[in-house]
């Protein structure tokens, strides 16, 4: 489903690029709810919904069976339609003869009975199938996020706004999930351990701090958690967690019942301090979450949305996604590549003349002061915009 | 909609300058190009993030982005004030544009279904024809590819394509078959990515006599082209028409409800063609104007392409899921965390080498700072390429199902119809392009990694993209090839060297080749270089020698084991490289000695600075 967030920063110039992620303690938040098919939108613009209301619902096609009907029957395909007992369009119940062929007086007989619930769809004068399909399959869509609907789109579903705390993560495995926030660790260097495990995890979105090992998730689903959030974990236990290695970065449909997300990126990485002490805030909050992770065309970052249902979303300013500009001394920062990477750093010069890297490489720089104050020079594609 | 030029009536003769862009799926990159004291030649680069998505929804505002880039840089207006278009043509005192052409790989490119009715007959050519035509494939499905019905049904509503090509059948054998797959495809409903009032397209190239079925099934709930048989007959593959029915339809279906592309299409002078295919293109082009066989490959973010021209037949594949970024942990699941590890000359840890690249693949646009970085993306790449490879060689064979004489030594040769006709002895030139290999600090290591995945053997001229510019040529040449052939050649092609690679093992380590190369100043160069080494002969790239190669008698360079060629090569920041590695190229597994070998190799050619060859471990 798709969906933004506005923080109402002002667009300054035509080059427009891609943000950092974005951690923000209060935005106007929007999902479009669409359902896959048209079908009936049950909500209707200004309502008020909570998370599980359900705003649009339709029938997916049924699956279809595929019977060889003449090769069973033993017939040519075009004299299939003289057998047929049922007719396009009829329907049928499982086990239902729907043809039959008799000779010798009945004594050679050979019918075919439906697999299947349905009707009738095709019956094939060249092949000799016939197609049953089953009937369809309903689908509901629900509201992910509390607020007002603030658009309905006929036939197809509707916008929801609501006033939120929002953090994007960089990965994620599993579905959108609810549940109340839930800080288990003292600071965001903190690594989450088996033994912090409890059943005071249950139904929670539980925060770790840098770290989390495959054992802390398959311990923490187990004991009911919906949610968990940490800086980094190693790539390969998200292998471990789910029984087979991730290839590509398209997430969110895993057949997990708990969300796992990650902020920072992969290994041990501390979680950004804003990003904590957000959450920390937020404690005890319901909190809406999604582990669908999108690399590629139409980025999609997992993302932790706590609803603030005292602030009116419409009070906030509705902006679009792009953060322009750029650059500037002073800009702060976060690396996003070794050997810096997940150090936050304000710029202080960028060079125009691309600069060799220790690869050799002539790349475009930027000029960075560390917090320990220590500057270095890394190739500006290596960072991203963070308020920290 | 569409172009409003006519081509026919421009004479490309009087034409003085020219730009061509590719909207990819991130960056949109413009190329300008002037014509130079009778000479086409690239004058500067633009780029930009590719607008197609949300927020902005409109592809021409990250090529308006581009265009203005080169603008700025070249102080040549190119748009319109209002911003709707270029001008054109060129009116002179650097305003406006002859040519303008484009390419497009924006929200993933072309991706197909392909059906047909047996796997390895109709159903092939009708792959090898999506590929050839720009396409990834997502599917290819068959009567007999053993999945029951309900499965392709399930798998065809899964997928999302842009377009189904179906085939299958001889002209005037029989019709059931490939109407069974029609009537699957009908039920299964598969629905396009973009649009939900959108009829997919499918191109029916299958036996003309099942036409009128096949309209009455499809008809009504696609929109259905009927093009030439792919197989008339079994020994005959015809994939020109449904490759250029799969054009049209990108264009005026796929294209038409991507945002903005309406507004391209208006601007471009010549149709716009998936990315692939314009880089196709223009290793078609080298190949006809070289007459020699080609192989090359596009080594990109999300996918690898590679492409052969041999002995006149083109064939392209594409690996949707090997690349370098979005889908490097793909490389790594697909080929083993062994297999990237036994490029690298010093130890990492498993895990530390899997968050690398999970780093990567999650911040795509980021660059190595670090030599560790550089080297460990250098090893993705080389098995990038090597299954690339792998999985063109399957499509690069022999038309199957072709009934044919067989002699004795057909007999004894019976893989012979599964095997690839491409022979790495008979490959003349190997060309890469890709962010990759176009970056690489020191050219020899995008020489050694060609040489490395694509194991070339013989004689072997090797090059790489300058700029990410092939793509751009090769649409250009569609309707200027002189000058997209010139630009080519002074701008875009960079020499990487020579590959002089023997095949075969020795029991020996001594001696396996004495090279002779008569340089262009008139002096003479021998080099003898023993089994398992590589060295070197500086050749700069302007320059070509003459060559003798004298192999030993295990090793064969073309001309039969032991037995003497002569070759004329050339030049670049390899040289003459001589690779007595020998073939199939085997790495020890004891980390030791294979680090041993590795650091000799990369010593020979200068490929790494030595602050990283001397460490042992990060």
């Amino acid at each position: 489903m798709s969906g933004s967030v506005s923080s109402g920063k002002k667009a300054q110039s035509a080059h427009a690029y891609t943000p950092g992620l974005r951690v923000s303690p209060l935005s106007r938040v929007w999902k479009i709810r669409r359902l896959p098919l048209p079908g009936e939108v049950l909500v209707n613009k200004d309502d008020k919904v909570s998370y599980d209301t359900i705003v649009a619902r339709t029938n997916m096609p049924g699956d279809i069976r595929v019977v060889s009907a003449a090769a069973i029957l033993g017939v040519e395909p075009e004299e299939l339609p003289i057998y047929m007992k049922k007719k396009v369009g009829d329907p049928v119940k499982k086990d239902e003869i729907i043809a039959m062929y008799k000779a010798f007086f009945g004594l050679l007989k050979s019918e075919i009975k439906s697999p299947v619930d349905g009707y009738i769809e095709h019956i094939s004068e060249v092949t000799g199938q016939v197609i049953i399909r089953e009937p369809p399959i309903p689908v509901e869509v629900d509201a992910y996020i509390p607020g007002i609907v603030t658009e309905s789109i006929e036939k197809e579903g509707v916008r929801i706004d609501c006033a939120a705390t929002f953090i994007e993560g960089i990965f994620g495995i599993g579905g959108e999930r609810h549940g109340a926030v839930y800080v288990a660790v003292d600071s965001p260097d903190d690594e989450l351990t088996v033994d912090m495990v409890s059943s005071k995890w249950k139904d929670k979105i539980v925060i770790g701090g840098s770290y989390a090992s495959a054992e802390v998730m398959k311990k923490a689903m187990s004991v009911g958690a919906k949610g968990l959030v940490v800086g980094g974990m190693d790539f390969k236990d998200f292998s471990d967690f789910l029984g087979y290695e991730i290839g590509v970065a398209i997430t969110g449909r895993e057949d997990i019942p708990m969300t796992v997300i990650i902020t920072e990126g992969f290994g041990k990485m501390r979680m950004a301090k804003k990003t904590f002490d957000l959450l920390k805030q937020n404690e005890g909050e319901l909190a809406c979450i999604d582990g669908a992770t999108q690399i590629r065309a139409g980025v999609i970052r997992p993302e932790v949305i706590i609803p603030k249902l005292d602030v009116d979303p419409l009070s906030l300013p509705e902006e679009a996604e792009i953060y322009v500009g750029g650059m500037q001394p002073g800009t702060k920062v976060r690396v996003i590549r070794a050997p810096y990477f997940g150090a936050l750093a304000k710029v202080v010069s960028l060079p125009v003349e691309l600069q060799k890297v220790e690869t050799e490489s002539p790349v475009r720089v930027v000029e960075i002061e560390l917090q320990d104050g220590k500057r270095v020079i890394v190739p500006r594609a290596n960072v991203e915009l963070f308020e920290w | 909609m569409g172009s409003s030029y006519d081509l026919s009536k421009i004479d490309v003769e009087k034409m003085q300058v020219a730009l061509a862009t590719d909207v990819g799926s991130t960056t949109t990159k413009a190329r300008f190009f002037k014509k130079i004291d009778g000479h086409w030649r690239f004058i500067c680069a633009g780029e930009a993030p590719t607008t197609v998505e949300k927020p902005f929804e409109d592809v021409t505002m990250g090529l308006r982005n581009a265009i203005r880039e080169v603008e700025e840089l070249t102080g040549h207006k190119l748009l319109k004030p209002d911003g709707s278009g270029l001008i054109i043509p060129y009116q002179g005192n650097n305003v406006g544009v002859d040519l303008y052409v484009s390419t497009s790989s924006a929200g993933g490119g072309l991706q197909m279904m392909v059906a047909g009715v047996v796997k390895t007959m109709t159903a092939e050519s009708a792959e090898r024809a999506a590929l050839g035509a720009g396409a990834i494939v997502m599917d290819v499905m068959a009567i007999d590819d053993g999945r029951p019905p309900y499965k392709k049904i399930e798998r065809m509503r899964f997928l999302r394509p842009d377009m189904i090509l179906l085939a299958g059948g001889t002209d005037g054998g029989t019709v059931k078959h490939v109407v069974e797959i029609a009537e699957l495809i009908k039920a299964a409903e598969p629905r396009p990515r973009f649009g939900l009032g959108y009829k997919l397209p499918i191109v029916y190239a299958g036996n003309k006599n099942a036409r009128e079925h096949i309209k009455n099934i499809l008809g009504e709930k696609f929109t259905l082209t009927i093009v030439d048989n792919i197989r008339p007959v079994l020994e005959v593959e015809i994939v020109e028409p449904a490759r250029n029915a799969i054009h049209r339809l990108f264009m005026e279906h796929v294209m038409a409800h991507a945002p903005g592309y309406h507004k391209l299409t208006e601007w471009v002078m010549a149709p716009v063609m998936p990315t692939p295919a314009g880089e196709g293109m223009m290793f078609r082009t080298i190949a006809r104007m070289w007459k020699i066989n080609v192989l090359g490959v596009g080594l990109g973010g999300a996918t690898t392409n590679v492409y052969s021209v041999y002995e006149g037949k083109f064939v392209r594949t594409v690996s949707a899921n090997l690349g370098m970024s979005y889908s490097i942990c793909n490389v790594l699941k697909e080929a083993g965390v062994e297999n990237i590890m036994r490029w690298l000359p010093f130890k990492m840890s498993e895990r530390e080498l899997r968050n690398r690249l999970a780093n990567k693949m999650i911040r795509p646009t980021t660059l190595p700072q670090t030599l560790d970085d550089l080297m460990v993306e250098h090893a993705v790449a080389r098995e990038a390429i090597r299954m690339g490879f792998e999985h063109h060689k399957l499509l690069a064979r022999g038309l199957r199902g072709v009934q044919r004489k067989r002699t004795i030594a057909d007999i004894f040769e019976q893989s012979m119809e599964e095997e690839t006709y491409i022979d790495m002895m008979n490959v003349h030139f190997v060309g890469g392009t890709g962010g990759l290999l176009s970056h690489t600090p020191r050219r020899q290591q995008a020489a050694l990694i060609l040489i490395d995945a694509f194991q070339v053997k013989g004689v072997t001229r090797l090059m790489c993209d300058s700029i990410f510019m092939m793509p751009h040529l090769g649409v250009m040449s569609t309707v200027h090839p002189k000058a997209a052939m010139e630009i080519f050649e002074r701008d875009c092609i960079v020499k990487l060297g020579t590959a002089i690679a023997l095949d075969g093992h020795s029991k020996s380590s001594g001696p396996a080749v004495k090279v002779t190369a008569h340089m262009p100043d008139g002096s003479t160069v021998e080099k003898v270089v023993n089994y398992g080494e590589i060295a070197s002969i500086p050749l700069s790239a302007d320059q070509t020698a003459k060559i003798v190669i004298e192999p030993s008698s295990d090793f064969d360079v073309g001309t039969g084991k032991g037995k003497k060629r002569e070759a004329e090569v050339w030049g670049g920041a390899g040289g003459i490289i001589i690779d007595a590695r020998g073939r199939p190229l085997h790495l020890p597994e004891d980390f030791e000695t294979r680090r041993e070998m590795l650091l000799k190799w990369f010593r020979a050619l200068d490929a790494y600075p030595e602050s990283i060859l001397s460490k042992e471990k990060i």
